[in-house]
């Protein structure tokens, strides 16, 4: 063990392999040191072991259906209640979960490389190609997201596709923007210039130098983002254009138990809670993410 | 040793490392200071810079200062609340730094800024302020303060920068100066004029002067006094007149490693720097 | 046949004109220095005949053939340069090892292993520093870092932006001193742009010196060293630039 870490600190890898691993582990060793963003981390391994192991958590089938047993309180056999239709509710809390997981997966997958290229593109080129791009972000950033990603999902169709394309389409402008200013400071460093005497196309100074630059704060940006994707999704679930009954989605479920929030209050909560222990995890997660990844708010 | 304005014995600079140790990079120095002028040179990690932070109890957790004396005009600031030594920083000892561009405040004039440094350590009205501004900056040699009071940092060269951040600390009449890099972002042209005003006002203030830099030759020349550091340790303490007459092997191999003016030397000669003497 | 001819250089950003009407000739495998204060053009010049400044009026000619505006692949090949600053001239985020690659990629050259570990030799670094990343080097090693980069292509003509002051004294040594065996060994040409009179000593042949924007001199070393430079503002850098001089 002892010898697996001093391979780890090693300060002259010998191998491509050996160098980056290394540079994993230190990474790794900052964010251990914030109890804060453990606890972040914690939450989100939490949601993705839910997510894989739903089958074993889940006590009850998440759809099936018992009107003998509708609006249950939380109970021994029913730990967070059932809803309106006699469904356990934690059942379906575990099941959203994957729903959640797949939501916030493919939206950053659409939307920050997506965001991140643009935003490269417009501050390398500068001039004209930038300003068209600047200004279709501009355009984008200054709708609401919410209600621009209503509309798309109202021309789409609602479903959970289409709310994860609209979402994405809502969020790389913020992506957009971000990459840009990182982008306009890496463009004018020495290093940039150094590639370009060499002889490398303008492709390849973006690509190779100047993305890779853009990536970490592109991480702690799209982890703080989930809390905000997992509320839109859950908004557009709540007003019915998102996931579909029956599925379990935590938006929907809140939706359902709107009706009853008074007499039971559980049918609401639960997924409530789910929603805000999720966004809380990924929050605390982005912000140690945010202190273990960025070299400048390690001085001083 | 009734003049002695600093007196420091075994400061101990150390920071934390990733493996869970601490590194030290001040090692228990000890030095005097008196109305005069004293020099510190050293590369960098030398520890130089550190000395000058410990000193004004700039340098924050998870860095560690440690000393066994460390006394101003008799004051310990080791003991001083955070307070006092908001009092001493300033109008006790000041510090000029590198670079001014960053240690101006950018939304503020420079005769805004002067003024500020002024009030903050002494009783005086607002309406009282202006003439030792200008007093000041007239005796950081601009030529027009009046106009200058006026300008934004970054209208003002990097020379006339440096001139407002001295302007600034000596307005309190701090009784110790010190001086970190304080020329290396100038020109050589600006930095002797520069130089010069420092020099002036720490002998008609009777100041004392600890001069922080790099540059053997300039601390020689502008110095009493010269300690070497290296590695956080002091290597060498000499009278810079004598500075050519250095026993060290690291001082003597800084000095045969600067290029002169008419080299005709085909290698410059460089240190081990392992065992910190010539190779 | 000269390495680098410069007529009538003037070169602006945006609306200012930095340089005016700058000439110069540099023979080939001659080591050429442009000094002057700050604000004086020097580094401009560097920039124009690299490729990185690109408004430009007057001629470029670099080993007979005149520049255009932008850094063509062959031209890349012929013509390198180093910069001031150590830390912002490498890639933050790459091995040694990627950044010393990327040329080689650039230009479809083979053997990339080998040539890597040449190149770290030939400028005295171990090879253990390959699969380090910038920041776990020092100042020293990183610009050594930066002159192999720079001579992975095999250019004839190496531009230097202050190679040096940034640089510890010590440090300094070590690296001039590998500069001017470089130069010995390759061949080279070096077109140095510093502020530092007694570095010119050690490493030029030529000067000339600027003011803003403008060559007020163009001497030879001798001149410098022997104190016979013919123009005013030449002889008060030049006075300055001794220790001891108030």
């Amino acid at each position: 063990m002892s010898g697996t870490i001093a391979w780890l600190l090693d300060e002259t890898p010998t191998s491509r392999m050996q160098a980056r691993l290394g540079r994993l582990y230190r990474l790794t060793l900052a964010i251990l040191a914030n109890p804060l963003a453990v606890v972040g981390a914690v939450i989100v391994l939490t949601l993705v072991l839910t997510a894989a192991f739903a089958p074993l958590i889940a006590t009850h089938d998440p759809i099936a259906q018992s009107l003998s047993e509708r609006l249950k309180p939380p109970s021994a056999a029913h730990w967070m209640g059932t809803d309106e239709l006699g469904r356990d509710i934690w059942s379906r809390v575990v099941y959203g979960s994957r729903i959640t997981l797949t939501i916030v997966l493919l939206v950053a997958a659409i939307a920050a490389p997506l965001g991140m290229v643009i935003g490269a593109v417009a501050a390398y080129a500068g001039g004209w190609i930038d300003r068209a791009l600047m200004g279709l972000t501009d355009i984008f950033l200054s709708m609401p997201k919410l209600i621009l990603a209503l509309a798309f999902v109202a021309a789409l169709g609602p479903g959970i596709e289409n709310a994860i394309i609209a979402i994405a389409i809502t969020s790389w402008p913020g992506y957009a923007r971000i990459a840009r200013a990182e982008a306009l400071v890496v463009r004018r460093s020495e290093f940039v210039a150094a590639v370009e005497l060499q002889g490398a196309s303008a492709w390849r100074v973006i690509v190779s130098n100047i993305l890779p630059l853009c990536v970490s704060s592109m991480i702690i940006r799209v982890t703080l983002d989930m809390a905000g994707i997992i509320l839109t999704a859950a908004g557009l679930g709540f007003i019915g254009l998102g996931a579909q009954p029956p599925v379990p989605e935590w938006g929907a479920m809140i939706s359902r138990g709107r009706s009853f929030i008074l007499d039971q209050w559980w049918v609401a909560t639960m997924p409530g809670f789910a929603i805000v222990i999720v966004s809380l995890g990924f929050c605390l997660l982005g912000d140690g993410l945010r202190d273990a990844l960025d070299p400048r708010r390690k001085e001083g | 040793m009734s003049d002695t304005l600093l007196e420091i014995r075994n400061l101990r600079v150390s920071f934390p490392t990733l493996q869970g140790g601490r590194v030290e990079v001040v090692k228990g120095l000890t030095f005097g200071l008196g109305r005069e002028r004293l020099g510190i040179v050293g590369e960098s990690g030398s520890g130089k810079s550190m000395t000058g932070r410990a000193i004004l109890r700039l340098i924050r957790p998870p860095g560690r200062v440690t000393a066994d004396r460390m006394d101003f005009q008799g004051k310990d600031l080791r003991s001083l609340d955070e307070s006092a030594m908001r009092a001493v920083r300033g109008a006790g000892i000041a510090m000029v730094m590198q670079d001014p561009k960053y240690s101006l405040n950018p939304v503020m004039t420079v005769g805004e800024q002067i003024s500020e440094a002024l009030e903050t350590h002494e009783r005086i009205g607002r309406r009282d302020v202006r003439r030792p501004v200008l007093e000041m900056l007239e005796a950081v040699r601009i030529d027009d303060p009046v106009r200058v009071a006026k300008l934004y940092p970054h209208e003002v060269s990097g020379g006339m920068g440096q001139r407002v951040m001295i302007a600034m600390m000596l307005i309190p009449r701090p009784a110790v100066l010190i001086a970190d890099e304080p020329t290396s972002a100038l020109d050589v042209s600006v930095q002797a004029q520069v130089l010069d005003i420092i020099d002036d006002l720490v002998r008609s203030h009777g100041m004392g002067l600890i001069f922080i830099s790099h540059d053997l030759d300039l601390v020689a020349g502008y110095c009493d006094r010269i300690l070497v550091m290296n590695r956080g340790e002091i290597v060498e303490e000499c009278a810079a007149g004598r500075l050519s007459e250095a026993t060290h092997p690291y001082t003597r191999g800084l000095l045969a490693a600067v290029p002169r003016l008419d080299e005709v030397r085909d290698e410059l000669p460089v240190m081990d720097r392992r065992a910190g003497a010539p190779a | 046949m000269s390495a680098l001819s410069i007529r009538g250089l003037s070169v602006s950003y945006g609306e200012t004109t930095v340089t005016h009407d700058v000439s110069f000739d540099v023979a080939e495998g001659e080591s050429f220095a442009l000094v002057g204060e700050s604000g004086s053009g020097k580094s401009t010049v560097l920039r124009a005949v690299a490729g990185l400044a690109r408004d430009w009026t007057g001629e470029i000619v670099a080993f007979g053939e005149p520049r255009t505006r932008r850094i063509e692949a062959s031209f890349a090949r012929r013509c390198q340069m180093v910069f001031q600053d150590p830390y912002g001239s490498l890639h933050p985020r790459k091995t040694i090892d990627a950044i010393l690659a990327e040329p080689f990629a650039i230009h479809g050259i083979g053997d990339t292993d080998r040539r890597i570990v040449q190149a770290l030799e030939a400028v005295g670094l171990d090879p253990r520093f390959r699969f380090r990343f910038p920041h776990q080097l020092s100042g020293g090693q990183r610009q050594r870092v930066a002159i192999a980069r720079a001579l992975v292509l095999e250019p004839r003509l190496l531009l230097l932006d202050e190679p040096t002051s940034a640089l510890d004294v010590s440090v300094q040594a070590e690296i001039l001193n590998l500069l001017k065996r470089l130069r010995r060994e390759q061949g080279l040409t070096y077109v140095l742009v510093t502020h530092s009179l007694p570095v010119v000593s050690f490493l030029a042949d030529r000067l000339a010196v600027m003011r803003q924007g403008r060559v007020v001199e163009t001497a030879t070393v001798e001149q410098l060293r022997d104190d016979t430079f013919r123009d005013p503002y030449s002889r008060e850098l030049r006075r300055l630039s001794q220790p001891h001089a108030r």
